[in-house]
């Protein structure tokens, strides 16, 4: 062995040495990362997966015709002015007999949803031919049952403890032995807005306040933000001012998004006064959130297509406009479309600059237009999480379900949209 | 032999910043002929050919002193639009770089922008006879809406000069037009510049001696951003005036 060839071999092995420690180092953190993530996921799944289902209990139903309709109408809209609480108290009481005094049998109507009685005012109107008769009926209970159902090692508690006393406990028991009391599929969580009650909420009212906001801040953000990076990276002329505006850009991306709200207060709400809580105005908050975030993208995927191309097209008597729209955009639109939903999920995951702009209200319409007050989903998680009932603790979790959904959806449509266009001819 | 001028080069200066890349060029190119600028790495031939048709415009630092006159109208002049030059004089880049649409599309796009053609029977008839010209058509007949990425290089760069003779240019830039291509498709491209010369006025760039001897009526020899030496290929070639020339042509510099 030479010289030479005896020195490499020995600093090879430190080399080859540190070479390992770095790979071992990387595994170690995807390994960690990953245990966090099933951590975190798995744990979110198993407390919120309760939200889907509720607890219905079952009652003899008496619709009596006294109390649906007294006149005798037989009009299903003269029903609407029923007392159905009294159908259900009867019921009640015909299913616990024992139970007489006033303040007991308190204990026992808080076991169904006041839900429940919309849910018998619909099947009157609906089943005229109802009236009079008896019917076993599943009602929703109430959030409390609903807890105790989900729960069973809650029966083990101290009765302070528990949300319930002995004596409904008992009466819980004896519905359970009775087989009248079942879990069915929780159709509020998909179809309602928030509500004070944990059975009676849902997520629909942010679903669709989050889906308008974000279709505001798309329709202002995408043109917008394509059409200034092309402009600043294309035909701008390069000099002090372009560099002030492109270092400007890239500051904005790293302001915090809250000072967007307060902006957003300010200008928006008090200058302009348009509505407070409104998608429309959440959008375009998080429109000027979301647009360096574009614009940088757009610049970056710009840059990247090959100067050939636009040779090509400007040597053939294009206008570099031309040039730019027939051929550079098109090549670049993978990455723009990226940043585009990158800085979507971004602005659908947001919350700090729309509670300064009102939509952290607590609203139980489901918001029809772009002008209705509304909430989003991740305002409606912290919503949840600050209240104090204990149903709404799956409720925080199967909205965080939920909103994961969504950006795994939009980062799928990324990933496609990327593939889709990618494809090199 | 009577030569018409076709463009014309009066005390040229260019600099790139403060890099003077060409000083005080005195050219002329005559027309329907083949010139070939030849000359070691960065002597300024592709600065000059360049200049011809501004592409370097687009180069913020280039500056042009000096006049080209392309059919005695100069070509630096103020209200000159470099738009509708560059519609008259086609450029073939030295990488061919067809678009990432079909072959069809590449041949078309110059028409199209341009509104050449009135209906679309029209523009197919252009398309077809400006791939015949460049010797594609019997190859991609039958896969015209292909596309133009998908062909090998030396094809790809017949599609680039397709591309540009569909705009009918008075005159042909080629920026070292087979510097990426095996010797097959070179002797190809010659033989088309050969036949395109016949109607068109070329410039071609080109690191290869051999092919400037092969396929150019005159050489222009450029080095360190001066004009040494022009003249028929074949003087220049053969008995060199110059001795910067002389040593560059038998290889000791370069």
């Amino acid at each position: 062995m030479s010289k030479n060839t005896e020195l490499i071999s020995k600093s090879l092995e430190k080399r080859h040495r540190s070479e390992k420690r770095f790979r071992f180092f990387g595994i170690l953190g995807i390994g960690t990362a990953v245990i966090f993530l099933i951590t975190i996921l798995s744990s979110i799944f198993v407390e919120g997966k309760g939200a889907f289902k509720s607890t219905f209990i079952q009652l003899e139903i008496n619709f009596d015709q006294e109390i649906i309709d007294p006149n005798k109408t037989n009009n299903p809209e003269e029903f609407k002015f029923a007392n159905y609480k009294l159908l259900i108290n009867d019921a009640l009481k015909n299913y616990f007999p024992e139970v007489k005094d006033r303040k007991t049998f308190r204990d026992l109507s808080v076991f169904i949803s006041s839900a429940a009685e919309q849910n018998l005012m619909k099947l009157a109107m609906e089943n005229i031919e109802i009236i009079g008769e008896s019917k076993k009926i599943w009602l929703l209970a109430s959030s409390t049952i609903d807890v105790i159902h989900k729960n069973p090692q809650m029966e083990n508690f101290l009765e302070e403890d528990r949300l319930i006393n002995n004596i409904q406990m008992s009466w819980f028991n004896a519905l359970k032995k009775n087989g009248d009391i079942k879990f069915g599929l929780n159709t509020n969580f998909l179809s309602n807005a928030d509500s004070t009650e944990p059975e009676q909420a849902g997520i629909l009212g942010s679903m669709l306040g989050s889906f308008f906001t974000l279709l505001v801040t798309l329709l202002l953000c995408f043109p917008v933000a394509v059409a200034s990076g092309v402009f600043l990276e294309e035909l701008a002329p390069k000099n002090k001012f372009t560099d002030f505006i492109e270092i400007n850009i890239n500051n904005l991306a790293a302001v915090p998004s809250i000072i967007f709200g307060l902006l957003g207060l300010a200008i928006f709400l008090n200058v302009m006064h348009l509505p407070r809580s409104a998608p429309i105005v959440g959008g375009m908050v998080l429109a000027l959130m979301t647009l360096p975030t574009i614009i940088i993208s757009t610049r970056a995927s710009l840059k990247a297509v090959p100067p050939s191309i636009r040779e090509a097209a400007i040597g053939l008597g294009a206008t570099k406009f031309q040039a730019v729209t027939h051929h550079v955009l098109p090549q670049s639109m993978p990455g723009i479309l990226t940043g585009t939903i990158i800085g979507m999920s971004q602005a659908l995951g947001e919350s700090a600059p729309l509670l300064m702009i009102g939509m952290v209200a607590f609203i139980v319409d489901i918001p029809g237009s772009l002008t209705d007050s509304a909430t989003v989903l991740p305002v409606q998680i912290y919503l949840w999480k600050s209240t104090a009932a204990r149903g709404f603790v799956e409720l925080t979790a199967a909205g965080i379900m939920v909103l994961l959904t969504f950006l795994v959806i939009m980062n799928s449509v990324a990933v496609f949209v990327r593939q889709k266009f990618e494809k090199k001819w | 032999m009577k030569e018409t001028v076709k463009i014309k080069s009066k005390k040229l200066n260019v600099f790139y910043g403060e890099k003077k890349a060409l000083s005080n060029i005195n050219l002329e190119i005559p027309e329907r002929k083949v010139t070939s600028l030849i000359g070691p790495s960065g002597c300024g031939k592709s600065t000059f050919l360049r200049c011809l048709n501004r592409m370097n415009d687009s180069i913020e630092i280039c500056k042009v002193e000096g006049q080209i006159f392309v059919d005695e109208q100069n070509i630096y002049e103020k209200n000159l639009d470099p738009v509708l030059l560059r519609a008259r004089i086609g450029m073939v880049f030295q990488k061919p770089n067809p678009f990432p649409k079909s072959i069809f599309e590449n041949v078309a796009y110059g028409p199209k922008i341009h509104g050449l053609a009135n209906s679309g029977d029209e523009l197919n008839n252009l398309v077809e006879v400006s791939l015949k010209k460049a010797g594609l058509y019997d190859e991609v007949k039958d896969r015209i809406d292909e596309p133009g990425t998908s062909l090998s290089g030396g094809q790809q760069q017949r599609l680039c000069i397709a591309r540009a003779i569909a705009v009918s240019p008075e005159v042909i830039l080629m920026d070292e037009p087979c510097s990426a291509l095996d010797p097959i498709a070179t002797a190809k491209i010659e033989e088309l510049i050969d036949e395109l010369s016949k109607n068109y006025t070329i410039v071609i760039v080109t690191h290869s001696m051999q092919q400037a001897a092969r396929v150019s009526n005159q050489t222009a020899f450029f080095h360190m951003g001066s004009l040494i030496e022009v003249g028929k290929t074949e003087d220049v070639f053969s008995m060199p005036k110059e001795k910067k020339t002389q040593d560059y042509i038998t290889g000791k510099i370069g």
